[in-house]
């Protein structure tokens, strides 16, 4: 009952790790869910906090706010993208 | 396969030329080539490294080429983005479309791109004087891909 959670570019420096597996935790479903889950670790972590330019992926799909997260999903989160 | 994500350069030439061999209905092809420049939002850069989210990128990319051939008629697409450590001056993506008149490989061409800028998972570090830093995301690049939706092109 795990989700894999990836982080990329300024964001995967500022909370220091490129991805981590975590048991889905209580309550949360959806994407910004797991994002509060996330912010609430601590100070690092505020670069996913609400006020910050974030996007997020589900299974290697561009993934708002609402989107479902469900056990054995990839989570990604990461700033807006810059390449081209 | 019509999308590539690579740390090599390539050959522009070969790419163009790859698109039309052995293909008589091809009547035009537009290409465009993204380099890296010596300067960014009033910096001199001496450097950048691509950072990428392998899987997604050839996923999205992949969806990019087929929305345009929904919208054109085209003969043939090819995209290469490359990732990793680039000098100033070095090719970072290529677009190359063909089709059997100009202004369908135009319009696709520019749509790729725009696309790309927008929705595929790649994330620039530039070298300054001042040191590493990420490059922003552009408005004007999320502008220019939003005109595709508001009937900007011609369907």
């Amino acid at each position: 009952m795990k989700i894999r959670i990836l982080y990329f570019a300024s964001l995967r420096e500022a909370v220091g790790q490129a991805e981590e597996e975590l048991g889905l935790p209580e309550g949360v479903a959806s994407v910004g869910g797991l994002r509060e889950y996330l912010v609430a670790r601590g100070e690092a972590w505020q670069a996913l906090g609400a006020g910050r330019s974030v996007r997020a992926a589900v299974n290697q799909r561009m993934a708002g706010p609402e989107a479902a997260i469900e056990a054995g999903d990839e989570v990604a989160f990461f700033p807006p993208v810059t390449g081209g | 396969m019509s999308v590539s994500v690579q740390e090599a350069d390539f050959d522009v030439g070969a790419e163009i030329a790859a698109l039309s061999a052995g293909r008589l209905e091809v009547g035009g092809l537009a290409s465009f080539v993204g380099l890296v420049r010596e300067a960014n939002d009033g910096s001199r850069v001496s450097a950048m490294s691509l950072e990428h989210y392998p899987g997604m990128t050839e996923r999205a990319l992949g969806e990019i080429v087929e929305q345009a051939k929904a919208r054109w008629p085209l003969i043939g697409v090819r995209v290469i983005h490359r990732v990793g450590g680039l000098q100033v001056g070095e090719r970072i993506v290529f677009v190359g479309v063909a089709s059997a008149h100009r202004g369908a490989a135009f319009e696709a061409c520019e749509f790729i791109m725009d696309y790309l800028k927008t929705r595929a998972p790649f994330w620039k570090r530039e070298e300054t004087p001042a040191g590493g830093r990420w490059v922003e995301a552009r408005d004007s690049d999320d502008t220019a891909a939003s005109r595709w939706e508001t009937g900007g092109a011609e369907e």
